[in-house]
């Protein structure tokens, strides 16, 4: 095995890890304060792109876009949590995520609707392009390392945020016991806002650094969505330091599979076999880690203080 | 739980009816289309009926529960595609692999519950998604055509004649309908329903209340095979898209919009579902901006669905 293949490879699977972080930090306090089943998380995540995107081709600049981006986020956030979801928390959790489902396909329908159904292609600024050589041989697409950057910046942030700020008090407070600290005196509706609307930044975040890479596209945040459950749940629901282990663990974990579980079962099986069963079990991989830790620790690695078992 | 002659009981009562009678109308109407689209809702009112038996009457919110249907359409895909025509071969393969499959996901899944169980369920479901679409040499994401229909040998039941296949997924409509009903009656149904209620009390009385859940998860998960095995056979193909995460959600969908723990809620709901589609999805292509929106309108206005609409009492604590 190569071992610059390999750097390349960990360093791929950390890009995702900070990806899905971005979704699960924004799904975890909204599951952990809110009680919220919101399936329409990853929809934040597509239309985060598709606005992103208009924004940074309007201004012909993808870092304008992305600032302008943030207070459009946060608006679209605190919009949907004030007029589709404030209803909900006081339902079942079934409830919600129907609603929720719903939600889902009225905003893929409304993106095909306004941006059409090829979706959009935004390009990578030239300063952006190219690779940097990192020593010893390796050469790492310039613009991941601005993600990974990107991701590692916001997630300081976070934990300055969460772990020594009055908001961030609160926030763990709501986490903990949300009943407690509304009885305490803490504002719970504003907080529930402001929560998700910081949620909604971040998956729109996510969902436009990826599309350079990719394209905006009708349903582009779902499989994330879906891999952002398994990280919040491996993580612990409610605790974003969780949520950080478990995402960078889960986009390693996935990407390190994906290249080089068929080389490693070549040691045990013969050629024919490891070529068939290697993408199958990789594509596996993170579920049954998920098993495994929840058959250990069925409330995840880091649940947050005081919050109740599953 | 009995069904009585109020409006809900006759509703569905006529609705049996009519998918008996659909063969016979549809040619009388000219609009022998119709048959292939009661086919298709009957199909997957079979996997509605399953799921509202762990839902609706257990409380256990499988966002998963289409991962059955893919499990048993792929039992006869693969194994057609192998020259495995054999119904006698097919049919246990596919209800085998459903319990097997079934049980190691509710012993998983059923360690936790609300929201992680929720996503759990989805979880696991993903990754047989993903098997499928990584599965090369059966079509990947684009499936496997079904050559041969299952083949029971016999000339009684051959299901390449339509009206055959027809009858033989509204008897197994009838069977599921029916095995719903006795199960819920009985003392598992009961404890199944009160450990919906207070899974702790229940327990504290005595009652190992796991075993139950885990039965009734690998009965549901068993039934919906069996409903993934008639809709491979019916539309003659099989492809990851059968377990897309979207179809588990709409199986929710139609379970709630006809009624959760009714015994024709289910049934109710897949009609209205698929016919509200049909219908919408002629009048406009984008008919999902309509759609999602209703969607929430139902769930927060119209709780009982439309069998609560009808007063039919549900088992609801």
């Amino acid at each position: 095995m190569d071992y610059v293949l390999l750097i390349e490879q960990l360093l791929n699977g950390f890009q995702l890890g900070i990806i899905l972080f971005l979704m699960a930090a924004g799904l975890t306090l909204v599951f952990g304060i809110m009680d919220l089943v919101n399936l329409a998380h990853g929809s934040l995540f597509m239309i985060g792109a598709f606005v992103g995107g208009t924004l940074a081709l309007a201004t012909g600049s993808l870092v304008l876009g992305a600032l302008l981006m943030v207070p459009a986020m946060f608006a679209v956030g605190v919009l949907v949590e004030t007029v589709a979801l404030r209803t909900l928390y006081r339902r079942s959790h079934l409830d919600q995520v129907l609603a929720t489902f719903g939600l889902i396909l009225f905003f893929n329908e409304a993106t095909r609707l306004i941006w059409g159904p090829e979706g959009l292609v935004v390009p990578l600024p030239d300063f952006l392009e190219g690779s940097v050589a990192l020593g010893a041989g390796i050469t790492y697409p310039l613009y991941r390392i601005v993600i990974i950057g990107i991701g590692l910046l916001v997630a300081l942030g976070l934990y300055v945020l969460v772990a020594r700020t009055r908001f961030g008090m609160l926030v763990r407070a709501g986490a903990s016991n949300r009943a407690m600290a509304g009885a305490l005196g803490v504002n719970i509706p504003v907080l529930f806002s402001l929560v998700f609307g910081i949620g909604a930044v971040l998956a729109g975040l996510a969902g436009l650094v990826i599309t350079p890479i990719t394209q905006a596209a009708t349903g582009m945040g779902e499989d994330v969505l879906i891999l952002a459950f398994v990280v919040i749940v491996i993580g612990g629901i409610g605790s974003v330091r969780g949520a950080f282990v478990a995402a960078i663990l889960t986009g390693v974990i996935d990407t390190m599979g994906r290249s080089f579980l068929d080389v490693l079962l070549l040691l045990f099986l013969p050629p024919n076999a490891a070529e068939s069963a290697g993408p199958a079990l990789s594509s596996m991989l993170i579920y049954v880690l998920m098993a495994g830790i929840l058959f250990f620790r069925p409330q995840g690695l880091f649940p947050p203080r005081g919050a109740a078992a599953p | 739980m009995r069904p009585h002659l109020t409006p809900a009981g006759v509703v569905s009562g006529l609705l049996l009816a009519l998918c008996a009678a659909v063969p016979f109308l549809a040619p009388a109407l000219d609009e022998p289309f119709y048959v292939i689209v009661f086919a298709r809702i009957m199909v997957w009112a079979i996997a509605a009926v399953s799921l509202n038996l762990i839902m609706g009457f257990g409380g256990m919110i499988s966002f998963g529960h289409a991962v059955y249907l893919g499990i048993g359409g792929y039992a006869v895909g693969i194994l057609g595609f192998h020259d495995v025509t054999s119904a006698w071969v097919q049919l246990p393969v596919a209800v085998g692999l459903c319990a097997v499959v079934a049980l190691v996901f509710g012993v998983i899944c059923l360690r936790t519950r609300g929201i992680y169980f929720i996503m759990i369920t989805l979880a696991l479901a993903q990754m047989v998604f993903f098997l499928s679409v990584s599965a090369e040499r059966y079509g990947s994401d684009d499936g496997l055509n079904i050559l041969w229909r299952s083949d029971f040998g016999s000339g009684l039941i051959d299901l390449e004649d339509g009206a055959v296949m027809y009858y033989a997924i509204f008897a197994v409509l009838l069977g599921s309908l029916l095995l719903q009903w006795r199960m819920v009656v009985s003392r598992f149904g009961l404890v199944l329903r009160a450990s919906r209620s207070n899974d702790t009390r229940v327990q504290a009385v005595g009652i190992p209340t796991y075993r139950y859940r885990l039965a009734a998860f690998v009965v549901a998960g068993v039934m919906c095979g069996l409903a993934g095995f008639l809709q491979a056979n019916l539309e003659r193909f099989v492809s990851p898209d059968m377990m897309n995460w979207h179809r588990s959600g709409e199986l929710i969908l139609m379970t709630v919009l006809g009624g959760t723990a009714t015994l024709f809620g289910p049934l109710v709901g897949a009609v209205v579902f698929l016919m509200l589609s049909e219908l919408l999805s002629t009048l406009t292509i984008h008919w999902h901006l309509v759609f999602g929106p209703f969607l929430i309108l139902v769930v927060l206005f119209a709780r009982g669905g439309v069998m609560g609409l009808l007063g039919s009492r549900t088992t609801h604590d």
